[in-house]
């Protein structure tokens, strides 16, 4: 069974629906037990760092996401669930930096690039070793972001440019992110799913 | 690695069925919403755009249920507007499976809207749609509402720029001129609306010929939007793509099946 972390952001049904092509049980839920029993976790995220991560204490998401790691379970951050995956954010300079869970040391910062979010399909220069991207190495992904992380944390980190280089995947272990959305991004996406799903 | 341009397919859905016309009006009946969608999706869409024409309560409920069916087996980002007026109408849209929803007469009437759902849900899910004219207006160009049917005494430059420091992700830019007349997007007023923002941009209104689609990319598109080229299947879109490509606009390819 894969658990889906509901915790008040985004679009949860197609993820749910994109993790069942897997072939896999998906619940979509914020219980502690179900979060950390479930033989992956997937903690997605869309918006801003801040209010992530005020969700995410709110269902205690953090001891959650540590407590899996430190069983060895698997999790999946996905979009600004793999940016709070980080130590740190910084946002609009009126609203500082914000701590995060703090899994990979690293702050996650604003992308420089001419127009902003980063929106769309772009690829990615996967880690030659990687699992996740097996058989989609070529294909594209659907990004929505405007801040991101710019130095290799873990063991693989898998990178692509807009305005310039940043993490657009990491595969460090138990511990799985992207930066783009696979359950946005069509048959590739969902290649990509079935990749870590297969992994579990 | 570059950024692909998004060719995206608009469905014009009341009560539960697509439409499309000419100028805003003489509507004809262009499919079942569901099918559409997860043909074009197969077909290579980037995105997916529902706009809601419906005028009832009845038929906003049938759009809900026409984007959760959509969402369940299309893969790809799914942007919904038309009648969103509150926080709530973005909550529900979202639940039932949009990743975007476009907001246009109720920001007009009310921008502070622009800031609620940004701060609410980040400003990722949030189109601005602007559905402009050529007119007498500081620019050269002003804000319509009711389809294009009425003038929102607004010029179009001054609304979109308003409209992104209050926190909108992204800017459909709708010509009223061009729309549905397939006599090519207004170039003028794509590049008068790149030159104000750095926010990603969608062309959207008039769509023709193949070649139309790189003069709206030239003039500082970022995405293009279509909806009759593609129902009456003037064009594919795997047409669009191959041209593009062939002219050296970064696109993204899907396989065939």
């Amino acid at each position: 069974m894969i658990a889906i972390l509901d915790y008040g952001s985004g679009n949860l049904r197609s993820a749910e629906r994109a993790f069942a092509t897997a072939g896999q049980e998906v619940i979509v839920t914020s219980d502690r037990a179900l979060a950390l029993e479930a033989q992956g976790l997937v903690v997605p995220g869309v918006g801003a760092f801040a209010a992530c991560m005020a969700g995410l204490s709110k269902v205690n998401g953090s001891e959650i996401i540590r407590e899996r790691i430190a069983l060895e379970r698997p999790v999946l951050g996905i979009c600004i669930g793999m940016q709070i995956l980080f130590s740190q954010g910084s946002e609009q300079s009126e609203n500082g930096i914000h701590t995060g869970v703090g899994i990979w040391e690293g702050e996650v910062s604003k992308i420089t690039a001419p127009i902003l979010p980063h929106m769309g399909w772009n690829t990615v220069e996967t880690h030659a070793q990687s699992e996740l991207f097996k058989g989609v190495e070529e294909e594209s992904f659907y990004f929505v972001h405007s801040y991101a992380a710019k130095s290799a944390v873990g063991k693989l980190s898998s990178w692509t440019t807009y305005g310039e280089p940043f993490i657009s995947a990491v595969e460090d272990g138990y511990v799985t992110a992207t930066q783009f959305h696979p359950e946005k991004s069509g048959d590739a996406g969902l290649q990509l799913i079935k990749n870590w799903v297969g992994a579990l | 690695m570059t950024l692909s341009v998004r060719i995206i397919p608009c469905l014009d859905v009341t009560d539960g069925r697509v439409v499309k016309g000419v100028n805003f009006t003489n509507l004809v009946d262009a499919g079942d919403p569901v099918e559409m969608a997860a043909l074009y999706g197969i077909e290579g869409a980037d995105e997916l755009t529902f706009l809601d024409i419906s005028a009832s309560v009845a038929g906003r409920e049938t759009t809900l249920d026409v984007v959760r069916r959509t969402a369940e087996q299309v893969f790809i980002p799914l942007t919904v507007g038309g009648g969103i007026r509150t926080v709530e109408d973005v909550d529900r849209l979202l639940r039932a499976g949009a990743d975007k929803v476009s907001v246009n007469t109720a920001a007009i009437a009310r921008p502070e809207l622009i800031a609620e759902i940004a701060d609410k849900f980040g400003s990722q899910v949030l189109v601005l749609s602007v559905d402009a004219r050529r007119a007498r207006t500081e620019s050269g160009f002003e804000v319509t509402t009711h389809g294009g049917r009425e003038s929102a005494n607004l010029d179009a430059l001054t609304w979109i720029d308003r409209a992104c420091a209050l926190g909108v992700g992204e800017i459909l830019l709708n010509s009223m001129d061009a729309d549905g007349t397939r006599a090519g997007y207004d170039l003028g007023m794509i590049s008068a609306v790149r030159a104000v923002t750095k926010t990603p941009l969608i062309a959207s209104g008039g769509a023709g010929t193949l070649a139309d689609f790189a003069a709206a990319l030239d003039a500082g598109a970022d995405a293009l939007l279509a909806a009759s080229v593609f129902h009456f299947g003037m064009h594919r879109i795997g047409d669009v793509k191959s041209y593009l490509d062939a002219n050296n606009y970064p696109v993204r390819t899907v396989a065939n099946k």
